[in-house]
């Protein structure tokens, strides 16, 4: 791999940027892998990185139906936080933040994660108890947060409406200042990149179209290129996990829902931090190219679409305006939607399934994103080893079974919690 | 004659000039400066493709940053200023990034900026503050936007030749049509090319559709095709920066079809090659409305390049005007163009441009494998066209590729589309060579994309079309790829050596043109959307002008401050008159439910997870209700008023959610049951009276003995009938009144006189919030988080030895009887006030084992208690820990205790 | 936006409607425990068509069941069910 520098940028300027290598290889398939993992987003590019770079493994395939990051990696607002009421949850985020600060460095591919300030807003003295027990929460296990007045917050995000007879009057807010956005496709490409010199065979346009098995073990994979053999098989493919689980037989804790973004045409530079709220459903946040990027509650019924939906639109602008007027005159440029696999207590789920050597990374609901490197970490220990790292035991598929749930917003086995 | 300004200067347009027009006609040709490296840019095109004459129109709050100066009408009065650029449009010193462009090509951002995050965030300021276009408003938006809901039989979206036949065949068999056009007149394509009575056919067609009982939208722009041919359609009612005429701006149609046909033509593509971005350099078709349709020529010495016939016609049009053509390159071999009676040059293509002063000053053209060179103030160009499929494609539509016309045309849909005209059939055109020059060969103008960033994005192996719009940020700039992907996806298709089909497609995404945000909140955007629910008692709270709290969409008084109190002197005061006298308050917004039928017990016993059925008439009792995993989800009362009639009250919070699950259940798990469910939470509204002396006064209201504690009795206050519920969430003896919400006022009023009487008082929910914190009672969204079962909260003795109810079947689960789960603790402080929300560690720096969820101060003795919920809290009662909020500095020392701190024998609710 | 055909109103707009839950997790009042957590807490969830509970809730407030292709939207049935619909 060549390394990417000022240095190497200067090179190409004055030789017409023609030493630049593919950022990863174009590989056959072999006819057998020691682990295998299904799916090029994120999460399962980070996993073959970490396979490769902590655990040494050397003889690993990435199978993608499409082209990497196409997925859900492409598709979310960028947010990196780890701002969660619940321990495992913030302690696995967590995990995943402190390796987001040091990520460019880490792949030799600037990934623009850019801490500026995730803060949720407070709009009431209640929100802003339950601000401060997250808060509490967080930072009892060594994690930042802070809560802000109303004076700080209006310095922070100078647009906000502070009036006090604002709908959702604006009463303070508890930040993480430690997190913020990243360049989402960078950081797939920034992972294949890194895996690829390792050694990982990442192979694009491959679907599996089912399991090889040897009695209760999965030995290998179908796929359009065919058969491919493998030791361990790991699924990683967010909203379709209920369809790849379900070549092997199982069914999931899992609701595909869709969950659109949207992003205004880019303006001067307007929303400082990431901005959230704990009475209202819309995340706004600005891209360095100037668009303001948009978020909002997932459509709440079931879907493959990939496409969005006026009404869910149109409530999360009108949320967004009420904090924010001045996004008034923007316009929207694009929006486009994810499918998003919603589990059933909104927790993730890291883990064996009941089928010998296949393993699975799913039910990230619509917060996956920012967990990439955590996700990738813990599900490469997960698969190297066979075992649970202590930071993904919590979250095992048999914990709904059991009762375990991880239930952060305490609204119980319907994603569309009613 | 209009005025307007353009940076500050003042200019005049005619009548119908878009600003792009206007400022043609006044000599303007540079507009603008793109994206990426600040190059100086002109007008383009004609219509909602410009890449490049972005401006911000509009002053204060009303001002539209980034609107294409070609899709703007003029008005008296418009101000329009440039963007991107500093100091000013002609000096820019952003052109310095021209300079450094051989440092930054595609994606070189991903290649440096190394080091902390703190260090990338330095970079990035100067980045975030070098990108964006336009500044957004910093005030507020003075105008509205509407929406509006229609159906059709069908919509016809595009009112050239195609569109305006259409609709007037649809209008003429009878059906309802709507026919929607972006521009502000008629006949698109026939503006550009009008025939002999072609404005008198427009006319007459549009009077025969409007006779017909046919809507036509001008100024409407089809901006999305959703599920089950809905289709988006934004209007613009003023234009950008105008002050409308009646206070909206923008109405945003919701349209259903019962069959839409989309007649949007197509979009003409500028050709690759050096220098192609430069001001002066037209779309050919472009040229030709601004000669035709504004009478602005904005050049003498014309060269155009095409490569197909359409281009003829501007060089026609051009010479009609009294422009010069100075030489048609035209890429066709001979004899193309030969009896045109222009000086056309075949196999020609264009090179490069060179300006002066940011004008057009040549073009150079390798023709039939030479050099030639020619001084020209305007270059036209044509490399074909490509036609508007993006609604057939948000509609799920699939596409066939064209050979001839080397364009994507609408095959097969799933939904009830069609499309016809331009945009079904193309002109044809000449497939062209590859440019061998890839350098400051624009494709994205706007983002500055060229296709030597496309041939390193493929270098580097950025492959699949998705990758290289990704990597080089190609077609995700505000014209969204209009003119740029096609061109992308030929270099594409020859670097992979295949056909262009083959090399793959982008998604077509909502909107078809950018939309006011403002638009897609419609009214919205002064509530987000949450209407307020309102108290049916609202107006004689408001007159005590009292603290209130949101819950829900509700607002409640929160408590009644009087002489200057604060809000915990208030509330203190408050709730000792309940523990000392007698207090009242609204309790109007729980939920209430009228469960009744022979079955009426059966189906509460499903529903709740205490027994119901023993209940005596006239009785009622505390119950609470699980989710189906088990987990508690509310809890209320039950009361039989009848024999076969109960009510059942719940949490105000839980409101919504236990009416869809009541009806859930109902509905679905037990429709055989004999029995009927009502919600009834706005048809009673609810006063509690609470306190020592609460029995006397409701004595004098109702003139009988009031019940006793769990009991109901049907009465009259003030001529108005009632149920009253004697049940205490206070501690203290107490009874809700429920009464029909028309006449509650009456009652309220009897009420409030006989409590002040006595020498009570009006309390709220902060108080309600201290009598039943020191009373140990649960709220809903504190103590009961969905996160707790019942034994957690030491309910489990109440549940329903013979199962059933819902939830059951949840609470067997292992780990919800393991050990180690966090159960319901009272929380008494040794030192400090125990902070809400706080954490209880055992020592410093030790992981949290519970939490609080609810603090008070205890009432009559003071001193600061609390409810919270600890890891195995059952067995620890009278160890010590910390209380600690390291957010807000706070922390005391407390004790782990029983869950009551007042009358834990309930002697107070009884007589 | 869908168009649901409500089997009590006629075809109206999606916004007028809630989705509850998949036909498959309905648990029914006497499932046994194990059977009642498997209802609960896994899905067929295909990418294709599936029966899904609906409510007209912004309209006559009744239930329905919605069969529905998820990629595709199509909709192939909507019937009404509850105590009106019993034979």
């Amino acid at each position: 791999m060549s390394r990417y520098s000022a240095f190497s940028l200067l090179r190409g300027a004055l030789t017409g940027h023609r030493h630049w290598q593919p950022a990863w290889r174009d590989p056959e398939p072999k006819s057998h892998y020691d682990i295998i993992i299904i799916g090029g987003g994120g999460h399962g590019l980070a996993t073959a990185y970490y396979l490769a770079k902590v655990h040494g493994l050397k003889n690993i395939a990435v199978l993608e139906k499409g082209w990497i990051g196409g997925g859900n990696t492409g598709r979310n607002t960028t947010i990196v936080r780890s701002n969660y009421r619940l321990e495992p949850l913030h302690n696995l985020f967590e995990f995943g933040l402190k390796l987001w600060h040091g990520l460019s460095d880490e792949l030799n591919y600037n990934v623009m994660f850019s801490p500026r300030g995730a803060m949720f807003l407070g709009h009431s003295d209640a929100d802003m108890v339950k601000l401060a027990e997250r808060g509490d929460a967080m930072r009892c296990d060594g994690i930042d947060a802070d809560l802000l007045t109303r004076d700080q917050v209006a310095k922070l995000e100078p647009l906000l409406d502070m009036s006090r007879d604002a709908r959702f009057p604006i009463q303070g807010g508890l930040i993480q200042r430690r997190g913020g956005t990243a360049r989402h496709d960078a950081v797939a490409w920034g992972y294949a990149r890194g895996a690829d010199s390792l050694g990982v065979d990442i192979i694009q346009k491959c679907e599996v179209t089912g399991f090889v098995r040897d009695g209760d073990a999965v030995i290998g994979v179908e796929t359009t290129r065919g058969r491919i053999g493998a030791g361990r098989v790991g699924i990683c493919v967010a909203g379709h996990s209920g369809h790849v689980a379900g070549l092997a037989g199982l069914k999931l804790p899992v609701e595909s829902q869709t969950l659109q973004a949207m992003v205004t045409e880019g303006v001067k530079p307007m929303i400082n931090s990431v901005i959230m709220s704990q009475s209202l459903h819309c995340y706004i946040s600005q891209s360095d190219k100037g668009g303001v990027v948009f978020g909002g509650d997932p459509d709440n019924w079931p879907s493959y679409a990939q496409r969005g939906h006026p009404m869910v639109m149109e409530g999360a602008v009108a949320q967004g305006l009420a904090l924010v007027p001045a996004l008034s005159r923007l316009r929207m440029v694009r929006t486009w939607s994810g499918v998003t696999d919603m589990s059933f207590d909104g927790a993730p789920i890291i883990g064996e399934t009941p089928v010998r050597n296949l393993f699975l990374n799913g039910g990230w609901c619509y917060g996956g994103f920012k967990a990439t490197p955590a996700s990738g970490w813990t599900y490469a220990h997960t698969l190297a080893t066979g075992k649970p790292h202590d930071l993904n035991a919590p979250f095992s598929l048999d914990r709904f079974e059991r009762g375990a749930t991880i239930d952060e917003t305490g609204s119980g086995p319907m994603p569309n919690s009613r | 004659m209009i005025n307007f300004s353009f940076d500050g200067k003042a200019y005049t347009a005619q009548k119908g000039d878009t600003l792009a027009a206007a400022l043609l006609r006044n000599g303007i040709g540079l507009v603008g400066r793109s994206f990426k490296y600040h190059r100086p840019r002109g007008i383009m095109t004609a219509g909602v493709e410009e890449p490049n004459a972005l401006v911000t129109i509009g002053e204060g709050g009303r001002a539209e940053p980034n609107t294409r100066a070609t899709d703007v009408f003029v008005y008296e009065g418009l101000v329009a200023k440039s963007q991107n650029r500093w100091p000013n449009l002609n000096f820019d010193l952003g052109a310095l990034f021209s300079l450094a462009s051989p440092m930054l090509p595609a994606g070189f951002y991903y290649k440096t900026f190394f080091g902390s995050a703190k260090r990338w965030m330095l970079y990035e300021y100067f980045i975030r503050k070098a990108a964006g276009l336009g500044n957004a408003p910093t005030q507020a938006d003075p105008d509205r936007f509407s929406h509006r809901a229609a159906f059709c039989d069908v919509l016809i979206v595009g009112a050239g030749p195609a569109g305006l036949q259409a609709a007037l065949d649809a209008a003429e068999a009878g059906k309802r049509v709507i026919l929607v056009e972006q521009d502000n007149i008629l006949g698109a394509s026939l503006i550009r090319d009008p025939q002999e009575l072609d404005a008198a056919w427009i006319e007459a067609t549009a009077a025969h559709i409007r006779a017909a009982g046919g809507r036509i939208l001008t100024r409407t722009t089809a901006s999305g095709y959703w599920e089950h041919d809905l289709v988006t359609l934004t209007q613009r009612l003023s234009e950008p920066g105008q002050v409308p005429t009646n206070g909206v701006a923008q109405r945003l149609w919701h349209v259903r079809a019962g069959q839409v046909v989309l007649a949007s033509g197509s979009i003409e593509r500028p050709m690759a090659f050096a220098h192609n971005d430069r001001p002066g350099v037209m779309l050919s078709q472009t040229l030709r409305s601004y000669v035709r349709r504004f009478g602005v020529i904005p050049g003498k010495r014309v060269v155009i390049a095409t490569n197909n016939d359409d281009a003829y016609k501007s060089a026609e049009a051009l010479k009609d005007a009294g422009a010069q053509i100075v030489a048609i390159l035209d890429a066709r071999p001979a004899p193309a163009g030969a009896n045109s009676g222009h000086r056309v040059y075949n196999d020609a293509v264009p090179l490069s441009t060179k300006g002066r002063r940011h004008c057009l000053k040549s073009v150079s053209a390798l023709v039939d494998g030479k050099t030639m060179n020619w001084d020209a103030d305007l270059l036209a160009v044509s490399g074909g066209f490509t036609p508007v499929v993006h609604l057939h494609m948000q509609a799920g539509g699939t596409l066939d590729w064209n050979e001839d016309a080397q364009a994507f045309i609408p095959a097969s849909s799933r939904q009830n589309v069609t499309t016809i005209g331009g945009a079904a059939e193309p002109q044809p055109i000449f497939k062209m060579a590859p440019v061998s020059k890839p350098k400051k060969s624009f494709i994205d103008f706007q983002n500055d994309v060229t296709l030597a960033d496309v041939d390193l994005a493929w270098a580097e192996g950025y492959r699949s079309v998705e990758h290289l719009k990704r990597y080089t940020t190609l077609g995700m700039a505000t014209d969204q790829g209009k003119l740029s992907n096609m061109a992308a996806l030929g270099r594409l298709a020859e670097k992979q050596g295949v056909a262009i089909p083959e090399a793959g497609l982008t998604t077509f995404r909502p909107p078809y043109t950018p939309v006011t945000m403002g638009l897609i909140a419609g009214a919205g955007a002064k509530d987000a959307g949450a209407h307020v629910r309102r108290l049916a008692l609202y107006d004689l709270h408001a007159a005590k002008n009292p603290i209130w709290q949101p819950l829900g969409y509700w607002f409640r008084p929160r408590a009644y401050p009087t002489n200057g109190e604060s809000l915990a002197q208030a509330a203190l005061r408050e709730a000792k008159a309940v523990r000392n006298n007698v207090g009242m308050t609204d309790v109007s917004t729980l939920a209430k439910f009228e469960v009744s039928g022979p079955d009426a017990a059966a189906f509460l016993e499903i529903i709740c997870a205490t027994t119901v059925g023993k209940l005596a008439v006239g009785r009622g009792r505390y119950t609470f209700m699980l989710r189906e995993d088990g987990f508690v989800f509310d809890d209320g009362t039950v009361w039989r008023l009848d024999e076969n009639r109960y009510l059942l009250t719940s949490s105000t919070g839980g409101a919504d959610r236990m009416a869809t699950h009541i009806s859930y259940v109902r509905q679905y798990l037990c429709p055989h049951l004999r029995v009927s469910a009502v919600n009834v939470q706005e048809h009673y509204a609810g006063i509690a009276i609470a306190g020592p002396t609460a029995k006397a006064v409701l004595a004098t209201l109702i003139g009988e003995e009031p019940p006793r504690h769990m009991s109901t009795v049907p009465a009259v206050i003030s001529g108005v009938p009632v149920i009253i519920l004697a049940a205490s969430y206070s501690g203290e003896r107490a009874f809700e009144i429920y009464v029909t919400a028309s006449d509650a006022a009456t009652v309220w009023a009897a009420c409030e006189a006989q409590v002040m009487t006595v020498g009570g008082a009006l309390y709220g929910l902060e108080a309600m919030e201290f009598l039943r914190i020191e009373k140990g009672h649960l709220v809903v969204g504190g103590e009961v988080d969905g996160r707790m079962t019942p034994h957690d909260l030491a309910l489990d003795k109440m549940l329903n030895k013979e199962g059933g109810y819902i939830g059951a079947s949840g609470l067997v689960r292992p780990a919800l009887s393991e050990a180690g789960r966090r159960q319901l603790v009272g929380l008494e402080a040794i030192e400090g006030d125990i902070p809400e929300g706080s954490m209880l560690i055992p020592s410093e720096g030790a992981s949290p084992q519970g939490h609080v969820s609810a603090a008070a101060f205890r009432i009559i003795e003071g001193g600061s208690v609390a409810l919270g919920q600890l890891v195995d809290g059952f067995s620890r009662h009278g160890e010590i820990l910390i209380a600690s909020s390291p957010t807000r500095g706070q922390k005391a020392r407390v004790r782990v205790v029983a869950p009551h701190f007042y009358d834990s024998a309930g002697e107070r609710y009884r007589d | 936006m869908m168009l649901i055909p409500c089997p009590h109103c006629g075809p109206r707009a999606q916004s007028e409607f809630i989705y509850e839950r998949t036909v498959d997790s309905v648990v029914p009042l006497d499932a046994p425990s194990q059977e009642a957590m498997t209802k609960l807490f896994t899905r067929n969830n295909p990418r294709g068509v599936d029966d899904e509970i609906w409510r007209h809730t912004y309209g006559c407030r009744a239930w329905m069941i919605l069969t529905r292709h998820r990629v595709t939207n199509e909709i192939s049935g909507c019937r009404a069910i509850g105590p009106e619909a019993l034979p």
